[in-house]
């Protein structure tokens, strides 16, 4: 079973970091929801694997319920 | 525009059963003469089983409603005797074509192969499938229509069902061993034993309007996401018979039903999409839609077949051509436990097998309209994302979803025996088996399907040994001459393939080299006879 890596996977991740940031520089929030979409799409047929896109989902999910605690 | 017209105009005629003073027993009573109810009634009929059919208008009327009817439909049509009559007067088709803005984005071919009797689709108004079942069912002495006859109290018992009928000339009771309930989404026996009917609702409104012009278009189905002429929706251009044209625009959820229907509003959208005006409308309709089904298919002597058991949207064509595989399933199960050749736990299996087929279809149904009808801004965005990256990208080009048609299902089913061999082919086990063309005994051409019709068969292959037993065998290279191998290629046959064929034409079991018991034990299991499965 491929299961969804969540140790640290580029030798450098600040930049990486910041080739995200970069896209989005410069974007109306509607441009980068429709960059991120389109971005999300890629990556995910990328992996290529359903099982990993839902644990991916279900972590990505987690973060939002930690941010409602902390603001509800 | 939805006052319809008269197309076929059938009588009411008095039954002797409604001068009995006790209530005749009847095998089957099928209600509902739609195309569901039509087939199973005369699927039954040509088994043996003798059926009643009710149904409440008298009439077939305008509209074309269900136009697309698939390859596996078209097969089941041709074993009952219509298909030939369908296809003369229906237009045939294969391609799709999906276009954004001007552009085309993909196309494809539902049948890129030779080799099959029955073309991918065709295109016909329902009510030419209707007359030409009506017809059909007129030649059979055992099937018996009752028009005017409208099912106004339902009475289960352990053995049978006890029905109240309304006609013109007042109401009376008659008996059945068994019902099939085939009266339409909105049917009134599922009313009558207060089954729960649940599932997704859609809230986009889309507006159908059959077209009469004369169109230089080709015979393909051509779907637009955010059309030039319709900005921001969908739209859906398909050819009928008779010079008609199936237009389908999303209207959006805010759309005013009625005001869209009239003719005020129709004709400039139609007028902006076509280009010109030289149209006259045939029929138009507002619709939602609903993707939910019965929990069970069967309650008791009471089966539920066709819209009465499932919903689903019209994108990918699954509501009519589901309902006739459904017939397909049932009408051989039902006349083997009336017949006396199977027990009634046969019946289950059509619960098992039409339910997995009803999730199916719903699954690809809610699927296409997610896709076509997005329902928040970001299911929006990802939407547009996938067309524009459909440009760009293969992946995202199978993303694209304006409805994926009918195909029929695989069963995975307990009357399937498991595969012991490896097999490759386009033949799958509890699938449909896959037409060829072949020459028979006395050289004549004829179609695999064709040659099987609707009773269980053992497909044999010789090797020199002994030859299977049972009640009938096909015989390759004697009953059959395999003249293009496409036999062989399809079902990846050598000296010895032994295949095992459902009464609806699905593999129940395949061997390489089959002994007597287990071929025997295959065909019991096929009956639902054998106890000690999982």
């Amino acid at each position: 079973m491929t299961a969804l890596m969540t140790e640290s996977r580029f030798p450098d991740p600040d930049r990486a970091y910041r080739v995200l940031i970069e896209a989005h520089r410069g974007l109306s929030d509607e441009e980068s929801a429709a960059l991120n979409s389109a971005l999300v799409l890629i990556l995910a047929n990328h992996i290529g694997n359903q099982a990993v896109l839902q644990e991916a989902l279900a972590l990505a999910r987690q973060t939002m319920e930690r941010t409602q605690d902390a603001t509800g | 525009m939805n006052s319809r017209k008269i197309l076929y105009q059938f009588g009411y005629r008095r039954s002797p059963d409604q001068d009995q003073l006790s209530p005749v027993r009847r095998p089957v009573i099928v209600i509902g003469a739609g195309p569901v109810g039509l087939c199973t009634a005369i699927d039954l009929a040509q088994r043996g089983v003798p059926v009643v059919l009710l149904d409440d208008a008298d009439r077939i009327g305008e509209g074309s409603r269900g136009i697309c009817y698939a390859k596996r439909t078209l097969e089941i049509l041709d074993r009952l005797g219509v298909a030939k009559a369908c296809l003369e007067k229906g237009v045939t088709w294969k391609l799709g074509k999906v276009f954004q803005r001007d552009d085309q984005l993909y196309a494809f071919d539902l049948l890129p192969e030779d080799g099959h009797k029955m073309p991918a689709f065709i295109n016909l108004q329902q009510y030419y499938l209707e007359h030409a079942l009506v017809e059909r069912a007129a030649q059979l002495p055992n099937l018996d229509i009752r028009w005017r006859n409208r099912v106004s109290g339902l009475k289960r018992r352990n053995d049978g069902v006890s029905l109240a009928v309304e006609t013109p000339e007042g109401s009376y009771n008659v008996d059945a061993d068994w019902v099939v309930a085939a009266d339409g989404a909105r049917s009134a026996l599922r009313g009558m034993l207060g089954l729960d009917f649940k599932g997704e609702v859609f809230e986009d409104r889309f507006l159908i309007a059959d077209v009469k012009m004369k169109g230089d278009f080709p015979p393909e189905r051509w779907f637009w996401f955010d059309p030039p002429f319709h900005d921001g929706r969908s739209a859906l251009l398909h050819k009928q018979p008779d010079d008609v044209w199936r237009i389908d625009l999303q209207l959006g959820p805010d759309a005013d039903a009625k005001a869209e229907q009239s003719p005020d509003h129709v004709i400039p959208r139609l007028r902006q999409m076509l280009g010109h005006d030289a149209f006259s409308l045939e029929w138009v309709s507002v619709y939602t839609f609903q993707c939910r089904r019965l929990e069970r298919f069967v309650h008791g002597r009471v089966v539920f077949a066709g819209d009465s058991a499932h919903q689903v949207s019209p994108f990918g064509a699954r509501g009519a051509n589901s309902g006739i595989q459904d017939a397909d399933n049932l009408a051989w199960k039902l006349a083997l436990v009336l017949l006396g050749e199977a027990s009634e736990g046969l019946i289950d299996t059509y619960d098992i097998e039409r339910s997995a087929a009803a999730d199916e279809n719903i699954g690809h149904s809610t699927r296409s309209t997610d896709f076509i009808a997005p329902r928040s801004a970001q299911e929006q965005r990802f939407r547009d994302a996938v067309l524009a990256l459909a440009r760009k990208a293969p992946f995202a080009k199978r993303m694209v979803n304006s409805g994926r048609l009918s195909m029929p299902t695989t069963y995975e089913t307990p009357l399937s025996t498991p595969d012991g061999d490896t097999w490759s082919g386009s033949a799958h086990l509890g699938a449909p088996l896959p037409d060829a063309p072949m020459l028979s005994r006395s050289g004549q051409p004829i179609w695999l399907l064709e040659a099987l019709g609707g009773e269980e068969t053992i497909i044999h292959v010789p090797n020199g040994d002994t030859l299977p037993n049972g009640k009938r065998i096909v015989v390759i290279g004697d009953d059959l001459i395999d003249v293009q191998g496409l036999f062989a290629q399809r079902f990846d046959a050598t000296p010895g393939s032994t295949y095992l064929v459902r009464p609806d034409q699905h593999l129940a079991a395949r061997w390489r080299h089959a002994t007597p018991p287990q071929i025997e034990r295959a065909s019991r299991r096929l009956r639902d006879f054998e106890g000690d499965r999982a």
